[in-house]
């Protein structure tokens, strides 16, 4: 089963969700090893962008065509209006490359692969940063290297959204012993070890709700199937 | 007239965005400085939409200055609808996220980078620096290079004043030399260098004082010459002579602090 752009609407708006829950946690993250906005400025720009899509959902018409690439797209220019922190120059680079590269109505898994791939480089490219340095890149790399492994091995979107999301989700805990040597956690050098990386763990909270939202079909939450 | 090179400083905090934007106009009156500051909620942070007005709107003036400019001499339809050659603006950030977002506006409008570059350089002294050069007229990559070479100020001055004393005494040849008493009370402060160090570039001549480039408005501030003190003008090169006379009369009258 392809995905399409109503798939990447659901992944967004379970994001949304998922940050609103892990807002505290987030937060706390980056209090301990950072200037302690992660938490609230990623909830306050995943508002936006539900709010955004509520008013794209309202105008749009019933036979209009979206690609993924539309959703996506919307999603990074709202991140970055939005957000306040350097987390939004870097999901909304993340979101922007992955919206080159899925201009489709559908993807397939190798598909999925190069949208994964389009985020790291993107995170990668505005943050400057490589792996090990205890940033999201580790999260995003894990994913990125997980799903490539799937996908070459037959793997569904499903399977491809599984393996990244359980991928990133351990990375994020594999910060927790890095020192780290980018961003704001940098400048407190070996105090930052012991603490988990508040982007990492966020990378992994975006990746488990795309796997959650091909699992799914249309949730509640999505005002086409509530109306 | 307008210089054809203006700058937008961004910062994490409002107040910090018009304070150096002010420190930084204040010695260079010509230039078009804009200080973009604070995050979406107004708090500290980042603003994309910020960021992407303002680059809009000093673009607009500089394009509007350039037709003023061009007008008398060869009507408005000779002039570049984007400015004049060699125009443009300089950004520069404080810290992460002013850095990232300006590159996320740059990678989000194509058009931006031909007349839009981002320094890397230390906020204050890199607005400063930049805004001396972009006052006489440099064009974008000149200025772009001002602010970026700030960063190395602090080791240039390091250098400069351990070699001084070994220098004072070897110095000779085609140079030329005096020295003068700061007269003014605030002595070398900000507007005062930036003026020894706008007449200095004017001059064909390699003019020091105590040992730093005196064409460089943050070495000389970084002098903390005070009233009272006696520097050392040393020049070599083409009117090597008149320079020092120049500067020395520039120091002794007090900037019309006295």
């Amino acid at each position: 089963m392809a995905l399409d752009a109503d798939w990447a609407e659901r992944w967004v708006r379970r994001t949304a969700d998922a940050v609103a829950d892990a807002k505290d946690e987030l937060t706390e993250l980056d209090r301990q090893i950072g200037d302690g906005d992660h938490g609230e400025n990623l909830h306050r720009g995943f508002q936006a962008v539900v709010a955004r899509l509520d008013d794209a959902a309202a105008e749009r018409g019933t036979g209009d065509e979206r690609t993924v690439g539309d959703v996506l797209k919307l999603v990074a220019t709202t991140l970055m209006s939005t957000v306040g922190g350097a987390s939004g120059p870097l999901y909304g680079t993340a979101y922007l490359r992955a919206a080159k590269v899925s201009g489709r109505v559908q993807i397939d898994s190798p598909a999925v692969v190069a949208v994964l791939e389009a985020a790291l480089e993107g995170v990668a490219s505005r943050g400057k940063a490589t792996v090990g340095e205890k940033t999201m890149v580790d999260a995003w790399q894990a994913a990125v290297d997980a799903a490539e492994a799937a996908s070459g091995d037959g793997g569904s979107e499903v399977d491809v959204l599984q393996a990244a999301a359980e991928a990133a989700d351990k990375a994020a805990t594999g910060t927790i012993p890095m020192i780290a040597t980018k961003g704001r956690a940098s400048y407190l050098g070996e105090r930052s070890a012991g603490h988990e990386d508040p982007g990492a763990r966020s990378t992994a909270l975006v990746l488990g709700a795309a796997m959650a939202a091909a699992l799914s079909g249309p949730t509640p939450a999505d005002p086409r199937s509530a109306a | 007239m307008t210089a054809r090179v203006a700058l937008v400083l961004v910062s994490h905090s409002a107040d910090l965005a018009r304070g150096a934007a002010e420190l930084a106009g204040q010695m260079a009156p010509d230039v078009l400085v804009r200080g973009v500051g604070g995050g979406p909620d107004g708090g500290l942070g980042t603003s994309l939409d910020a960021i992407q007005k303002n680059l809009s709107e000093v673009l607009a003036a500089l394009a509007d200055a350039a037709l003023a400019d061009a007008a008398p001499a060869r009507g408005a339809l000779g002039s570049s609808a984007s400015g004049t050659p060699g125009g443009g603006v300089v950004v520069l950030g404080d810290l992460g996220s002013s850095v990232l977002t300006v590159e996320a506006a740059l990678e989000l409008d194509e058009s931006l980078a031909e007349r839009v570059v981002l320094a890397r350089a230390p906020f204050v002294e890199g607005a400063v620096a930049a805004a001396v050069t972009a006052h006489g007229g440099a064009d974008l990559d000149t200025v772009l290079e001002s602010a970026n070479a700030s960063v190395r100020m602090f080791a240039a001055i390091e250098a400069a004043q351990s070699a001084e004393a070994s220098e004072a005494a070897s110095a000779g040849g085609a140079g030329s030399s005096g020295t003068v008493t700061v007269r003014n009370p605030l002595g070398l402060h900000a507007r005062p260098a930036a003026l020894v160090s706008r007449k200095v570039a004017e001059l064909g001549a390699t003019v020091t004082i105590d040992g730093v480039d005196a064409s460089s408005v943050l070495q000389l501030m970084a002098l903390g010459a005070t009233q009272g003190r006696e520097l050392l003008v040393e020049a070599t090169g083409d009117g090597a002579a008149e320079a020092v006379a120049s500067v020395v009369a520039m120091i002794d009258a007090g900037f019309g602090e006295v």
